[in-house]
């Protein structure tokens, strides 16, 4: 009920009488006895019910403890399935007897009558409110400055509290962020000459393996040697394809970085970094799997659906003097996401 | 007195004089809580973190949270020889040769899910039924910031075995904090410790998913229950039941059974589904290797509005201005409209009651149907959500539907816009098509199917009439009417200071309650109730329960 | 050695002699050649009946010499690899078009593809149809091919090839009941959408790696029923439908009044 007990309020009807403005609460409706508070027997079925889920609960540890010393884990898919699977259905079972016998002891033996407990308005009493503004009172009256005077002693303890964070804020952010050198997007570890080597294994690609329509991954040659491989990996990692030159169509100043068809693309979407490794042999789509931005190879790796904006990176290849695929440079702007500084 | 009687009694004796535990107990004891299951949705949270908490305190006896690079060595076939990060490995290990690893990891990941599905039920339990209004105003608060925690842990928890699907998603999430412009190649850094993958991140991720939020969490979730205690659990309207009590059971010993077997039974379903199920099998992902990426790469079900929301947002909104780069086609989906969404469901109790001028403690449930307005924004959101997950799945929709996935991002692109909106208006009707056919059911009772003739030829479908607790279920609801607000001009035709505020305020009032059906009343009940020669057969001229106007007056309320 | 002697002159003899040196050549040739897969070397009678068959069944797309035309590739060149494949899946004779040919039942028997893959190696050097020593998977190094797999094939096929999307509705198929011939072939030629993986990309070692591996994924995952091997979708909605229903059905169970 509220404030206004508008039950109470008198309204006209339509035919002239008066009514009340809102219809009465006709209050907790009758207990109904359940099967166990009638009948003894019931009860005591109940009582038995709820013993066998309990006693169902002790078998299912018993059962637990069992397969855990008589059934290891093994060295086959089959044997550790088999094990997980008794394991965790003697687990459910402990765990479910004490539940269910617990809720089934509550709903039909615990008293179901319903009980009426009063609220207090959330609010402190008055009394209370005066009493707690009166402490504050004293305790602003005790401290020597009162409120609203000494108005420097107030700003000074603000002031040397608010920048008390910074003595832990600014050796922690300074360090979190390793040497905070971004510049560090902008370059891969491909440089002029190095050779393209295949993905995971490392060794070099000759251009004569690339055939039309097949697809490499490819690493820079000598990855494992570097001082930060993984780091350097997610930079540099290219997918290495061969068309048709007839289907290559390439802009003017980059026909010199393809090889009779061999064309060389950033890996890392330009989107949010995830590999573009799908390639569509029939179609020369690249197609990124996380949120399907397709890049169209014949045109220069161009985005024609998706997310994505700018066209993959395109690694200049060349060919050395034993046939092997090598760079021509670095790529010839940062590879990856895009970030604010980007062009800068 | 027997043993154990002489034993607790000596127990509570020892407490009680150094602690005076002997009050709290007196006053939370034979606490009553009202039953109803959606009240248990709050449980399946709680205990789902639990098990978390209990089945995590296993898993970190094993997992080992550093990048160093290692080799395989252990039974499983396929990963033999294999370079990796020694938190894969070691989760190989727990899962392999730890007895019951396996089993542990699978209900930590299964509860992680449940955890999430439940704060979201619950949520919306809430939402829909105005619980969050005064005073739990700031219990709505806490609990946004625990959902927030909870998406936090999740996310940080599945990325700790360092395999293939979780590596792409932190590599995702790189790629989400770069575009943040000014600061975001510095955001990156500060994840990362330095360039992606780094040696940092796992180990960073598990003190955040070990200690950081399961401190936060554990603390609010202490302020959250400890705020239901205070203000008293919300019950369903019904008769007997008012704002100025709770009608229901004691805690002791009723709820300390239900609930406390409760717990049981939320490990049991999720120690079936980790004996059952496999989940996250990280064996078959590989260790994290910037190139390779699998087919179906999705985030935990909880995370797929963002993965939605990314493949969604085509690529022209990246432009470039000034030399720098604007990336909005991450930055809507990946900031923007995550952060005004939650911002607004976090505020959503205070926006409604400033919206509907309502000032009033609230301890009654609003049936959804009389919040029209409310329940259609719920749905909208639900909707939404839905669209962002199903859009995260489309190659998982293409490959099982065989449907391009090209014309499945296309139709999501237009239903994420079209769908809420359609939801919400038809979710509206809806409530407002329902609480009409209560207003019928109350002024016209049950229908009976019997039909009676009269001799001059008239039909009639004989009608039950509403008993008094079915007739209260859908009466007792406050009528919610739009704002009023003062002139605009005073009585002597000065512009009043402030209008446009207050207008706007009555704008967004009347979105929420112009549309409206209120409830009979009984002068409403009384003109319907003349039914003449019907009446005169039926002996219903005296209907159950309703007041009769000299009754009333003399009834003591 | 008297009995024997004794019958050397018997008008037998000869015969018995014949029948076992067809006895030792047959047995040497099948201990060789290891079994029926590798079809022994097609006869220009093979040839013949496969130009027929192609003519029947083939020419209406590929061209009455394979040569092409507007609605199918040529085939001079592709090798018996590539028509052991496509024909041996069902995939072709196309059924109807649409993104991609699908599996369906073979219209073949295996004397019958053989006799087409016959027709087309003839008509131009290509990859030939792999022995079965070449697809063992007992003979293959799973860990390395799952560390092959993971590189070059699972962004379409999903990591354990399980299958996967393309765009326009294309998809890469699920490998779990393809046969171990017909992956080797399928990386081979790069059939449809597929890329081409030729042996200097994935040596025929390698790919029996790789066979191994996908063979081995068959078993089964050790956690239980994979739920369809796709990843956090499937056991988001199963935690929702199993995990959640389970839970409220309990908690509707909790909360009503018992009887």
């Amino acid at each position: 009920m509220n404030a206004n007990d508008s039950s109470k309020d008198l309204v006209v009807g339509t035919d002239g009488e008066k009514y009340p403005a809102r219809f009465a609460d006709p209050g907790l409706p009758e207990h109904r006895d359940r099967l166990a508070d009638r009948d003894p027997a019931a009860a005591k079925r109940a009582e038995r019910q709820v013993a066998v889920l309990f006693g169902l609960s002790a078998l299912g540890t018993i059962g637990f403890l069992l397969a855990y010393f008589l059934v290891p884990p093994g060295q086959s898919v089959s044997s550790i399935r088999l094990s997980n699977l008794l394991l965790g259905l003697s687990l459910s079972l402990g765990m479910l007897g004490v539940g269910l016998g617990a809720v089934h002891w509550a709903k039909t033996l615990m008293s179901d009558h319903e009980r009426v407990e009063e609220r207090h308005p959330q609010r402190s009493s008055d009394a209370d409110r005066a009493g707690a503004i009166a402490a504050l009172k004293a305790g602003a009256a005790d401290s020597g400055v009162g409120v609203g005077r000494r108005g420097l002693l107030k700003g000074a303890l603000i002031g040397a509290i608010g920048l008390l964070p910074l003595s832990i804020a600014v050796p922690l952010i300074g360090n979190v962020g390793g040497d905070w050198d971004t510049n560090k997007f902008r370059h891969t570890i491909w440089r002029a000459g190095r050779r393209l080597a295949r993905d995971p294994s490392g060794t070099a690609i000759k251009a004569t393996d690339v055939t039309i329509g097949s697809v490499f991954h490819v690493i820079p040659e000598g990855l494992e040697a570097e001082a930060h491989p993984l780091e350097e990996k997610a930079k540099a990692v290219v997918v290495l394809i061969r068309l048709d030159p007839r289907d290559l169509n390439e802009a003017p100043e980059k026909k010199s970085w393809s090889y009779y068809g061999i064309v060389a693309y950033s890996k890392i979407c330009t989107h949010v970094g995830c590999p573009v490794a799908l390639y569509e042999q029939q179609t020369h789509h690249l197609v990124c799997p996380c949120h399907q931005s397709t890049f169209d190879v014949s045109n220069g790796a161009k985005v024609v659906f998706g997310p994505a904006r700018r066209p993959l990176p395109q690694l200049p290849i060349a060919v050395d003097a034993e046939g092997y695929l090598v760079a021509q440079s670095d790529f010839h702007e940062p590879i990856g996401p895009s970030y604010w500084e980007r062009l800068k | 007195m027997s043993a154990t009687q002489r034993l607790a009694g000596g127990t509570a004796d020892y407490l009680d004089r150094r602690t005076g535990i002997g009050v709290a107990v007196k006053s939370i004891a034979r606490k009553i809580f009202p039953d109803h299951w959606s009240f248990l949705l709050g449980e399946m949270a709680l205990y789902s973190f639990v098990v978390l908490l209990i089945s995590g305190v296993f898993l970190a006896m094993f997992f080992v949270p550093s990048m160093n690079q290692t080799t395989y060595t252990g039974s499983f076939a396929t990963m033999h020889g294999v370079q990796m990060s020694e938190a894969f490995k070691s989760t190989l290990d727990l899962s392999f040769e730890v007895r019951g690893g396996l089993l542990m990891r699978q209900i930590h990941h299964w509860a992680a899910l449940l955890f999430m599905a439940s704060i979201v039920t619950h949520m919306f339990r809430v939402f829909f039924t105005g619980a969050f209004r005064k005073p739990r105003e700031i219990n709505w608060v806490v609990g946004s910031v625990l959902l927030t925690l909870g998406l936090l842990a999740g996310f940080s928890g599945y990325s700790l075995p360092d395999d293939v699907l979780s590596g792409n998603g932190l590599r995702i999430a790189d790629g989400v904090a770069r575009s943040i412009p000014v600061i975001g190649s510095y955001a990156s850094y500060l994840l990362f410790g330095g360039q992606f993958p780094g040696d940092a991140l796992i180990p960073r991720l598990f003190t955040v998913h070990v200690l950081l939020i399961p401190g936060l969490i554990l603390a609010l979730v202490g302020l959250h229950l400890l705020l239901v205690v205070l203000h008293k659990h919300t019950q369903y309207p019904g008769p007997g039941r008012s704002d100025r009590n709770v009608v229901g059971f004691p805690l002791f010993p009723v709820y300390v059974a239900k609930a406390g077997g409760f717990f049981f039974i939320v490990f049991a379903v999720t120690a079936l589904l980790a004996a059952t199920f496999t989940i996250n099998p990280i064996w078959s992902f590989g260790p994290y290797d910037p190139s390779p990426v699998s087919a179906g790469a999705q985030p935990d079900w909880y995370m797929l509005f963002l993965e939605g929301g990314l493949r969604l947002v085509p690529g022209w909104t990246e432009f470039e201005l000034g030399g720098f780069t604007w990336s909005f086609n991450i930055l809507i989906p990946g900031v923007i409209i995550p952060g005004i969404l939650f911002t607004a469901l976090a505020l959503y109790p205070f926006i409604e009651s400033w919206a509907t001028g309502d000032k009033r403690e609230h301890h009654v449930l609003e049936r959804p149907r009389n919040a029209p307005v409310r329940t259609g924004i719920g749905v909208a959101l639900i909707v939404s959500f839905l669209v962002l997950a199903l859009a995260g799945s489309n190659d998982v929709i293409a490959t099982h539907f065989h449907l391009s996935i090209n014309d499945i991002t296309k139709f999501f692109r237009v239903f994420i816009i079209l769908g809420p909106i359609l939801a919400f208006w038809l979710t509206k009707r809806l409530c407002l098509g329902l609480q009409r056919k209560d207003r019928e059911l109350v002024l016209h009772g049950h229908e009976t199917g019997r039909i009676l003739r009269f001799a001059d030829g008239e039909y009639v479908e004989v009608h039950k009439p509403l008993s008094a607790d079915e007739r209260w279920l859908r009466v007792q609801h406050e009528p919610s009417r739009p704002l009023q607000i003062a002139p605009e001009t005073n009585s002597r035709g000065v512009l009043r200071r402030g209008y446009r505020k207050d207008r706007i305020r009555q704008r967004v009032s009347q979105f929420f309650y112009q549309d409206r059906v209120e409830p009979v009343t009984p002068a409403e009940l009384a003109a319907a109730d003349a039914h003449g020669a019907l009446d005169a057969v039926t002996g219903n001229a005296e209907i159950e329960g309703a007041v009769s106007p000299a009754e009333h007056a003399s009834q003591d309320q | 050695m008297k009995a024997l002697g004794a019958h050397r002159y018997h008008r037998f003899a000869p015969v018995a002699l014949l029948l076992l040196a067809l006895l030792a050549i047959g047995s040497g040739y099948a201990a060789l050649t290891g079994g029926p897969a590798a079809a022994a070397a097609p006869t220009a009678d093979d040839i013949a009946a496969g130009s027929q068959l192609f003519r029947a069944n083939c020419a209406t797309c590929h061209g009455p010499n394979a040569s092409g035309s507007r609605n199918a590739p040529a085939l001079i060149g592709v090798g018996a690899a590539a028509v052991d494949f496509q024909v041996g899946t069902g995939r072709m004779p196309m059924q109807a078009s649409g993104p991609q040919a699908l599996t369906k039942p073979v219209q073949f028997d295996p004397q019958q593809i053989d006799q087409l893959a016959a027709y087309v190696a003839s008509l131009g050097a290509g990859p030939a149809v792999p022995t079965v020593g070449q697809v063992d998977p007992t003979l293959g190094n799973a860990a390395n091919g799952m560390a092959l797999f993971r590189t070059n094939c699972a962004m379409c096929h999903n990591a354990v090839g399980g299958g996967g999307a393309l765009s326009q509705g294309k998809f890469a198929p699920a490998l779990w009941t393809t046969t171990p011939t017909h992956i080797f072939e399928a990386m081979l030629t790069g059939p449809q959408s597929m890329p081409v993986f030729n042996n200097a990309n994935l040596s025929a070692a390698e790919k029996r790696d790789v066979i191994a591996y996908l063979v081995a994924q068959r078993e089964g995952s050790p956690g239980g029923t994979d739920l369809g091997s796709i990843g956090p979708v499937s056991e988001g909605l199963w935690v929702w439908v199993v995990g959640l229903g389970l839970l409220i059905g309990a908690a509707v169970w909790l909360g009503a009044k018992s009887s």
